[in-house]
């Protein structure tokens, strides 16, 4: 059986599908065989930041629909073989999912794989809930920032209440926060939350925090997930967010940002 | 399949309903008491179910037509539900108007609210408006929020947009998230940081209070009195309190 992983935040813009996009190649590259779904029908960019927006051929409705099936609507990734992306339609909306459709696409993924990642639309809306509502664990997006941190909190609740887990009383799905676009200068200068000010309100196993980076655009652009550039700081922050969901002990990284030469010199501003 | 449904249950469950305190067997200064205290709260009182409590009248051996009492109530749209206190008399006539007789246990007694009355205290109420009783041995100068059936607990963070709502007491052991709203007939006590809101006392239980670690709240209301975060005093944000209702008033005191 397959892990499902849900990488949800309610706020657009925070880094939902850089982080899905990033985790899934991660994972792969960790040698297992993974899956990552685009659950925003209407708005498809996966496929973009995975570089494979000019091979998709079917997608994940037509699979729902019965009109494809899920080996023709799969696109294996050109950089690793063990990761497979499933886009979503630009043609249609969210009305065209169905829990039951979506229910039997991820049971026929979980023979395959050892993980799914569905990447979660922004908003609370039909295509979100189908996109949490099968997950085994959560990866909850946020930036540092009061309105993200607020939905993120809404998203939460959500979780704890709308998913199959919950209505099943079963164990609740495993929460994790990911702290995106983090600059630890704006912290610094207090034009940024602090992870403890974020955690205050969530208080979440942090997963890792993602430093505000110049290398996540430019990965996107290239269609390259940042997970791929080992020398950015992002990508390597997605390293250690993967390394410590499967299970590695490692250090945070990127809180206290860069020691400048000056700040060096003259003893840090606290 | 047979159809196993059956036609009835019967269920045990807790209500909350006004008593009424006599003081005195003069009706027209009840009536004029009553719509004092009616015009005050007209919605609240309209409609009201009613326990007649005639202890006070008969220590005093004030004799009391119920019969009338209950007609004058009746005018003043309350809905009489009930006698307790009453002597053999007044029973047998709240029997033939098919008036319930609550037999009062020798330790209840109700609340009081402010400072007891003194025996030489000039302004006697003609009549006082409560709200349900509490086991309570011995007078006490404040009031002591009733004893609720249930109480719900809840120990999971509430999130951001969620509602938990509780028929009796609610006791909540994690944070309350902006955004997030806890709703109690009776008390809330949450045992971490409050920054939602919350609402006690949500069926006119004007004895509810509310407990807190850390006080952060978007709003508190009590029995319908509220106040927002805006003017919350700063000198009890952030801290343990508790809240409770005086004259209308939220009271926001720290405690120690």
């Amino acid at each position: 059986m397959a892990r499902i992983i849900v990488v949800t935040s309610g706020k657009g813009g925070v880094g939902k599908t850089t982080t899905s996009a990033a985790i899934a190649m991660g994972l792969a590259k960790k040698g297992h065989k993974t899956a990552v779904i685009d659950f925003d029908v209407g708005l498809r960019n996966l496929d973009l930041i995975l570089g494979c927006e000019r091979r998709v051929v079917y997608d994940f409705i037509n699979v729902i629909n019965g009109e494809a099936s899920l080996n023709q609507a799969l696109i294996r990734d050109k950089n690793c073989n063990l990761l497979y992306i499933l886009p979503a339609s630009q043609t249609r909306d969210k009305d065209a999912l169905t829990q039951e459709g979506v229910g039997k696409v991820l049971d026929e993924l979980s023979k395959d794989f050892e993980y799914i990642v569905c990447d979660s639309p922004a908003g609370i809306e039909k295509g979100a809930n189908l996109a949490l509502y099968f997950a085994d664990d959560a990866f909850v997006v946020t930036n540092p920032e009061i309105s993200s941190v607020r939905d993120s909190d809404r998203m939460l609740g959500i979780l704890s209440s709308k998913s199959r887990r919950a209505e099943r009383n079963e164990e609740p799905i495993k929460e994790y926060l990911l702290l995106t676009r983090y600059d630890a200068d704006r912290v610094k200068l207090g034009e940024m939350l602090s992870l403890e000010d974020v955690q205050e309100i969530l208080s979440l196993e942090l997963l890792g925090i993602i430093p505000e980076s110049k290398s996540v655009l430019s990965a996107s652009n290239a269609g390259m997930p940042v997970i791929l550039d080992e020398k950015s700081e992002a990508g390597q922050a997605y390293a250690d967010v993967v390394a410590r969901y499967l299970g590695e002990k490692l250090p945070h990284r990127f809180i206290d940002g860069k020691q400048g030469f000056l700040r060096r010199l003259f003893g840090g501003r606290k | 399949m047979l159809n196993t449904t059956p036609a009835l249950e019967f269920k045990s469950s807790t209500f909350f309903a006004p008593i009424l305190i006599l003081y005195t067997n003069d009706l027209a200064a009840i009536e004029q008491t009553l719509h004092e205290k009616i015009n005050l709260a007209p919605e609240f009182f309209k409609d009201s179910p009613l326990i007649i409590d005639l202890r006070e009248l008969n220590k005093q051996n004030q004799d009391l037509d119920f019969t009338q009492i209950i007609q004058l109530l009746r005018r003043v749209s309350f809905f009489p539900v009930g006698i307790r206190g009453g002597n053999e008399n007044q029973n047998k006539q709240a029997r033939a108007l098919f008036i319930p007789i609550d037999t009062v246990r020798e330790q209840g007694s109700s609340i009081i609210i402010g400072e007891p009355q003194k025996p030489e205290a000039v302004q006697q109420p003609a009549a006082q408006l409560e709200t349900v009783a509490v086991k309570e041995p011995s007078v006490r100068p404040v009031p002591i929020p009733p004893v609720a059936a249930t109480a719900t607990l809840v120990t999971q963070p509430i999130r951001s947009g969620q509602r938990i709502y509780a028929a009796g007491d609610l006791i909540i052991l994690s944070q309350v998230s902006a955004g997030a709203e806890i709703m109690a007939e009776g008390n809330i006590h949450v045992y971490n940081t409050l920054r939602g809101r919350a609402l006690a006392g949500v069926h006119g239980n004007t004895a509810a209070r509310i407990f807190c670690f850390d006080l952060q709240a978007e709003l508190i209301s009590i029995a319908g009195d509220y106040k927002t975060s805006e003017d919350l005093n700063k000198q009890t944000y952030n801290h343990p309190v508790q809240i409770y209702l005086q004259n209308h008033a939220l009271i926001i005191k720290e405690i120690a």
